[in-house]
Formats: C-alpha cells, sequence, structure tokens
C-alpha cells in the first residue's frame, strides 16, 4: 500500500514507547527525591544527585517528556482519525520526534550539571529553548497542516482542545523565556522584579492550564467515547467549557504570587478568574462522565475505561481544590506548604497520568495490529496500583501540608510562634514516608505496564491503517 | 499595593475592560449556548456528525446545577472586584490593600502583646534569668530568630558562635549580650597570606597550635612567635588571650569559632575571617532583645 492512503502510525509508535520509557524515567527521579527527603542521605554527597537539581529534572521528565510524548502521540493519531487524513508532513513528524527526544536529553544532562534558568518548569537555558521553539513551529505545522487537509466536515472537539493546547504553549514559551544570553549556557531574563514573576506565573499556571488540561482534555474527548463506544454527551457543552476554559485560564497566574510585591489589583484578578474557572473545567468532567450514561456497566469489566473515568474524577478533584487555594484566605494557610505538591499531583498523577495510561492501552494495540493488550488482567493490577498509589500520595500531602500551614501560623499568649520551623519538619516524617511510599507504588504500576507492552509488541509487525476514502 | 501606579491611563482601562469584557463573555456564552436554535437535534439525539468510523455527539442540554454553579461563580466575582481593588486604578469600595491589612495585624499584634514585653524590660536581665517562665519566652523567641544559625540547642557551628557555655568573644555582661543582638557584630580577621608568605603562616600556625597548649614543631612556633608578636599581638593581645573589645578569640584555650585543627587554623590566617552577626534593633526592637538576652546569660549561668 503507498503512504500517501494510509495513516502516519510510525510517529505515533515512537511517541506511544517513549511516553511509557520517559514515565518511568521522570517517576523513578520523583521517588529518589521524595526518599532523599526522607533521607538526606541519599544524594551520597554528589552534586548532580541533590534535591535541588533533581527536583526540576524529575518536573521536566514528568511533564514535558512523559506528558509531552503522550501528547504528541495521541494528538497525531487523534488528528489523523478524525480528519480522515495522513499527517501533513512525514519529515516534520519525524524532527518533531527526534528534536523533542533531544530537548528531553539535553535537560537530562544540563539540569543535574546545575544549569538552570531558575524559573520554575522553565529551567531549561536559552539554546535549548530555541529548540524546543523550533521543535514546537514543526509540531504546529503538522498539525494545523493535517486540519486543513482533512476530509470530514467538521472540526472534532478533540481537535480543538489540542490546536489550543499547541498555540497557546507556543506563545507562552515564547514570552516567558525572553532572556538575554550573557555566554553559552546562562542568559537573564528579559523583565525585572515583580514583573518577571508575573510572567514566570503567567506561563507557569498556564503550563497547568493548557499543556496540563487543555492537551489532555483533548486525549479524554477521543479515547473515552470511542473506549465507551457511546456519544459524547453534550456538544454545547463541549463550546462553552471550551471558549470559557481557554479564555479564563490565562488569567489564573497571579494567584500564585499572593500576598506578594504583586500589585492587589492583579492578585485580586488572578483570584476571582480562577474562581470562574470552576465551572467550565467542571464542563468537561461532566461531558466525559456524562458519555458513559447508560454504559456505566462496563466500567465493571473494562479496566482501560476504569482509567479513563477515575482520571476525570481527579480532574474533577483538582479543579474544584484549585479554585479554593486560589482564594486569598485559603491561599493564606495554604501556600508554601506541602498542601500544594498533593494539588499538585493529585492532577498530576491522578488525571494526567491516569488519562495517558488509559489511553495508551488503547492505542498500542492497535499501532501493532492486535485486538488488545498482551494481558487485560494487568491492565486492571495496574489500575488498582496506580489508584491505591495516588491516594496514599495526596492524603499525605494534604494532612502534611494543613499541619505545616497550621504550625506555622500558631502562636503562644504572649505572641511568640508556637513552634520553630524544625519542629514542624520533624513531624513531617511520617507523611513524607507515606508519600515516598505512594510514589513508590505508583511506580511500580508503571513496571507492570512495561512488561504488559513489552509481550504486546514483542514480535508484532507495526500495523499500517488505510485511510477511509468516504467523507 | 498602594505605591503601585499604572503608567498611562490607557493600561487602566485595557484592565478594566479586558476584566469586565471576559466576565461578560462568559455570560453571553452560556446565555447563547443555552437557548434552543431551530434545527437542532433533539435530548437523545446525536447531531449527525461523524468522525473515525464511530465518534458521535449528543447535544443534551447545560445541566442546571452547572449553569447555577457558573452564575454563582461570575456574580461572586462582580461584586469582589466592586469591594476590593481589581479595576486598574480603582482601589474598591472597601479600599482595602495587603499594606493596610499588614499594619493592621501588625497593630493589633503590637497591642496585645507589646506590654508583656515591655513588662519584662523592667526587670534586670540577671533576675529574668532566675524565672523559668520569662527565660521559656526567651527560647521561643530564641528558636525562631537564632536556631537557623546558632543552632537549636544554641551550640553553634563552624563559624557560629556556642551560645550555651561561658566563652565570649565580645564579653558575656548581660548588657554586652543584648547589644550584640541590637546593633549585631562585625567579627573581622584580615587575610595573611600575602604578609607572611608560605612559610610564614605555617610558623605562625605552629605558634598558635603551641599556645592552645598542643605540641607543635618546636622550631617553627619560636619563629612563629617572632611574627605573632609583630603582626598579632595588636588584636590577639600579646599572650594571645584575645580582646573582647575588638571581638578577637583567645587562641590560648580550647575553644575555637571556625574549628582548631592545624588546616583550619592556617586557613583562617592566610585567607583571613570574616563573621557577621546582623542587627536586630529594628526587627526586634529593645524589649524582646532584653528577653533574649535573659535567655542567652541563663544557657551561660
Amino acid at each position: 500500500m503507498d503512504t500517501a492512503s494510509t495513516y502516519n502510525y510510525k510517529v505515533v509508535r515512537q511517541f506511544s514507547i517513549m511516553t511509557i520509557v520517559w514515565g518511568i524515567v521522570g517517576m523513578s527521579v520523583g521517588v529518589l527525591i521524595a526518599a532523599q527527603l526522607m533521607w538526606p542521605a541519599l544524594n551520597f554527597d554528589i552534586p548532580w544527585l541533590t534535591y535541588s537539581r533533581l527536583r526540576p529534572l524529575h518536573t521536566n521528565a514528568v511533564i514535558f517528556a512523559f506528558g509531552g510524548s503522550a501528547l504528541f502521540a495521541t494528538s497525531y493519531y487523534v488528528v489523523q482519525r478524525t480528519c480522515q487524513a495522513r499527517l501533513f508532513s512525514n519529515g516534520l513528524a519525524a524532527f518533531t520526534f527526534w528534536g523533542w527526544q533531544l530537548v528531553i536529553l539535553s535537560a537530562a544532562i544540563t539540569l543535574p550539571l546545575g544549569i538552570t534558568t531558575s524559573k520554575e518548569y522553565a529551567e531549561l537555558e536559552w539554546p535549548i529553548d530555541i529548540l524546543i521553539t523550533l521543535v514546537w513551529v514543526a509540531y504546529a505545522v503538522v498539525f494545523f497542516g493535517t486540519i486543513m487537509k482533512r476530509r470530514t466536515k467538521h472540526i472534532y472537539v478533540a481537535n480543538w482542545f489540542y490546536g489550543a493546547f499547541i498555540l497557546t504553549v507556543a506563545v507562552l514559551h515564547l514570552v516567558n523565556s525572553a532572556a538575554l544570553p550573557v555566554s553559552a549556557m546562562k542568559s537573564y531574563s528579559a523583565y525585572p522584579g515583580a514583573i518577571d514573576a508575573m510572567v514566570q506565573w503567567w506561563y507557569g499556571h498556564n503550563a497547568v492550564g493548557f499543556f496540563l488540561t487543555a492537551g489532555f482534555l483533548g486525549m479524554m474527548y477521543y479515547f473515552i467515547p470511542k473506549q465507551a463506544n457511546r456519544p459524547v454527551y453534550s456538544y454545547r457543552l463541549s463550546v462553552v467549557h471550551f471558549w470559557a476554559l481557554i479564555s479564563t485560564y490565562m488569567w489564573a497566574g497571579p494567584h500564585h504570587l499572593h500576598y506578594t510585591a504583586l500589585p492587589d489589583w492583579a492578585q485580586s484578578l488572578g483570584m476571582v478568574f480562577s474562581l470562574i474557572l470552576l465551572a467550565p473545567s467542571w464542563g468537561g468532567m461532566i461531558n466525559g462522565m456524562m458519555t458513559l450514561s447508560g454504559a456505566w456497566h462496563k466500567l465493571r469489566t473494562d479496566p482501560i475505561l476504569k482509567f479513563l473515568i477515575v482520571s476525570l474524577s481527579f480532574y474533577g478533584m483538582s479543579t474544584f481544590e484549585g479554585p479554593m487555594m486560589a482564594i486569598k484566605t485559603v491561599n493564606a494557610l495554604s501556600h508554601y506548604t506541602d498542601w500544594t505538591i498533593g494539588h499538585v499531583h493529585s492532577g498530576a498523577l491522578g488525571w494526567v497520568a491516569l488519562v495517558s495510561i488509559g489511553s495508551m492501552y488503547f492505542l498500542i494495540p492497535r499501532l501493532f495490529g492486535r485486538e488488545q493488550m498482551y494481558s487485560v488482567k494487568l491492565i486492571d493490577v495496574h489500575f488498582w496500583v496506580s489508584t491505591i498509589g495516588v491516594v496514599l500520595y495526596i492524603a499525605a500531602m494534604w494532612i502534611a501540608g494543613v499541619m505545616q500551614g497550621l504550625m506555622w501560623r500558631a502562636v503562644n499568649d504572649d505572641g511568640t510562634l508556637t513552634y520553630s520551623f524544625v519542629e514542624s519538619l520533624e513531624r513531617m516524617y511520617p507523611f513524607y514516608f507515606v508519600r515516598f511510599l505512594g510514589g513508590a507504588i505508583f511506580l511500580s504500576g508503571m513496571l507492570i505496564m512495561a512488561y504488559n507492552v513489552y509481550k504486546t509488541i514483542a514480535g508484532q509487525r507495526p500495523a499500517v491503517a488505510a485511510i477511509p476514502q468516504t467523507a | 499595593m498602594s505605591d503601585f501606579e499604572f503608567s498611562s491611563e490607557f493600561w487602566n482601562w485595557w484592565v478594566i475592560g479586558l476584566t469586565l469584557g471576559n466576565i461578560l463573555a462568559c455570560w453571553w456564552l452560556i446565555a447563547w449556548t443555552s437557548k434552543k436554535r431551530a434545527g437542532e437535534s433533539a435530548v437523545g439525539e446525536t447531531t449527525g456528525h461523524s468522525w473515525d468510523e464511530s465518534l458521535q455527539e449528543y447535544n443534551n442540554p447545560l445541566p442546571r446545577w452547572w449553569l447555577w454553579l457558573f452564575h454563582i461563580t461570575l456574580v461572586f466575582s462582580l461584586i469582589y472586584i466592586v469591594l476590593y481593588p481589581g479595576l486598574g486604578k480603582f482601589t474598591g469600595v472597601w479600599d482595602w490593600t495587603q499594606e493596610s491589612q499588614y499594619d493592621q495585624e501588625i497593630k493589633d499584634a503590637q497591642e496585645r502583646f507589646d506590654p508583656i514585653f515591655a513588662a519584662y524590660a523592667q526587670r534586670p536581665i540577671p533576675e529574668l534569668a532566675q524565672d523559668a517562665q520569662a527565660v521559656k519566652a526567651g527560647q521561643r523567641l530564641y528558636l525562631n530568630y537564632c536556631a537557623t544559625c546558632h543552632g537549636s540547642d544554641a551550640h553553634g557551628g563552624p563559624g557560629f558562635p556556642n551560645l550555651s557555655d561561658n566563652v565570649w568573644l565580645y564579653g558575656g555582661e548581660p548588657d554586652t549580650i543584648k547589644t550584640s543582638i541590637l546593633d549585631g557584630r562585625q567579627g573581622m580577621m584580615p587575610a595573611w597570606q600575602d604578609a607572611l608568605g608560605d612559610a610564614g603562616v605555617d610558623e605562625v600556625t605552629a605558634y598558635v597550635i603551641s599556645i592552645s597548649g598542643r605540641e607543635a614543631d618546636p622550631v617553627k612556633a619560636e619563629a612563629g612567635k617572632a611574627r605573632f608578636d609583630m603582626m598579632c599581638v595588636a588584636c590577639h593581645a600579646a599572650d594571645g588571650t584575645g580582646n573582647p573589645a575588638l571581638g578577637a578569640p583567645n587562641l590560648t584555650d580550647a575553644d575555637w569559632l571556625y574549628g582548631g585543627s592545624p588546616g583550619v587554623i592556617r586557613h583562617s590566617i592566610a585567607k583571613g575571617r570574616n563573621g557577621q552577626m546582623p542587627s536586630h534593633r529594628e526587627f526586634l526592637g529593645e524589649d524582646k532583645a532584653h528577653l533574649l538576652a535573659a535567655y542567652l546569660y541563663s544557657l551561660s549561668q
């Protein structure tokens, strides 16, 4: 069969496999630094292995390597299947794969060496930033080029979300990374003081909003109706929550800077738009969950669907928690505590990782010409292992965070602080252990997945799928 | 922040316009999509579009409770930015600023707690050092303001004096301790590498070790003494017992601020040291420093 009449599955396969590889790598680093908080000697007095250098490596690996690969894989698959068109360019698609892997490799080298811009989630130095820009432009060309040559009349809702994610991340990356290079591996931000902080958190929160939310909602909108074999619950709901979500997310960044040098008006706007964000966020959850109405019984037997639906529950939970934490008085307690870490992980493990894992279990057999995964039973085991892992992790961090917040603000009758900082730290140990355990359990689920995937694809020939010629 | 100013009227209206525009656009969006339209698919029927063999969409109405939730957040937001700063230059009906909240909280705390410390400040430090309750209050101050450098148990560390013993760089009189807290101290040992050369540094090191009661190469120590008498006695005194007025340490005892091994002593001589205790006058005020001094004094008794 000539390639023009088939879908480009090669790049999807590549990104899918790397999703699992980077997931294991990124989460392993996470488990290591969680262990370092319990047993500091685990940095072995080697600068490259210190918490401060591995922490950005962990976040970059799980967000951009694991999450990024999952987004590339699924968006390339979904855009082709729902447009009935092969990817716009094989060459550019291959460039995005190898370019993105190079970005990840550069991160894995430079971050442990201590080369960093020190901007959270944007730590990579300027030469790598330029490479990211090139890859991202190629990604946009491939994605929107494929939309342009679609054979279907309408653009499917999943593609709206993928499209918004691709466009916005391009803008965020360019603006926040603007810097003056002083040497090959050192640059200084283009913005001064409070403006720099504002730009950074405008970027930071929209990385959550567009990379980790809009992109993965695109995934949700394809894989849930596909796996459940049911129509999406409400077209009009997807219209409202799409536009409301992307317009309000843009404003939410300042809630990371409550009670700082940021002007009061900007803090207030960050807070109110975070609250407005609750309903648009839940729109996606409702649309996904209600797609199952009439087919709830499938949850009993289908572990892939369990992954997808439980990911939406965590999504709903974190998008409720987020607006609450953005309220100034709540934030005064929660800010700088481990509550924030718990919140982030209920989103990152509960939502992003579970929806990606579910989608990969759907995708991988199809990419390698099999009916289903090697073992459905192991998918079920993986589901329970990861759910237990997430729950342990976030419950530990909630308790730890609230306890920290309360201990830090407790005062005696004479106005002196009741607890020294070290006392609050001492009380964290049991929770840090449970967090480490939860993370390790979640990671072990990823190893089960790797085994299952290996057994599924070993000896299989890559699948070739013809593009249906009817419009 | 109260001293914030928009650089031009344009940005003020830009913020107001975008904020209200976005909130009202949300409103319009819900209203527009809630409306029934002629020819649209009925509840329970798909829109007629389909993708990738099996993907279809219902066009169910927006859940009512969800619409309520959306409206409530929009109304709350509008009320909030009328009461609090948010719409550009408009400071809000309640004229709230984070500085005013901070000032108010500080004022309340001062009214409530300052008399407690003022009462302690009336009593002499040695007397407070005998009062278990005062010592406890002082210790709480210590744990929050001092322990980061001097350690929770006040045993200090390399470069940070041990405050729990009776060895004092600047003197251990109650008022001297208080002065150290209020005004800070600058402990400056110059670098002697250039003046002494490698051999000279070795010799002075040997001498310093010998006067602290340990064995050292006698030839070197003898040569070091000559150099010591010339260059070091101005601060550390002829017998090496130091000078509390300058904070110059006693070199004849077993107590070392930066460490007493030959290598560290050599480093101190060659490269010098620059110890800095920050001033806490502005931060803590006289009364709290008084109580803190009492706690530290109690440790040395």
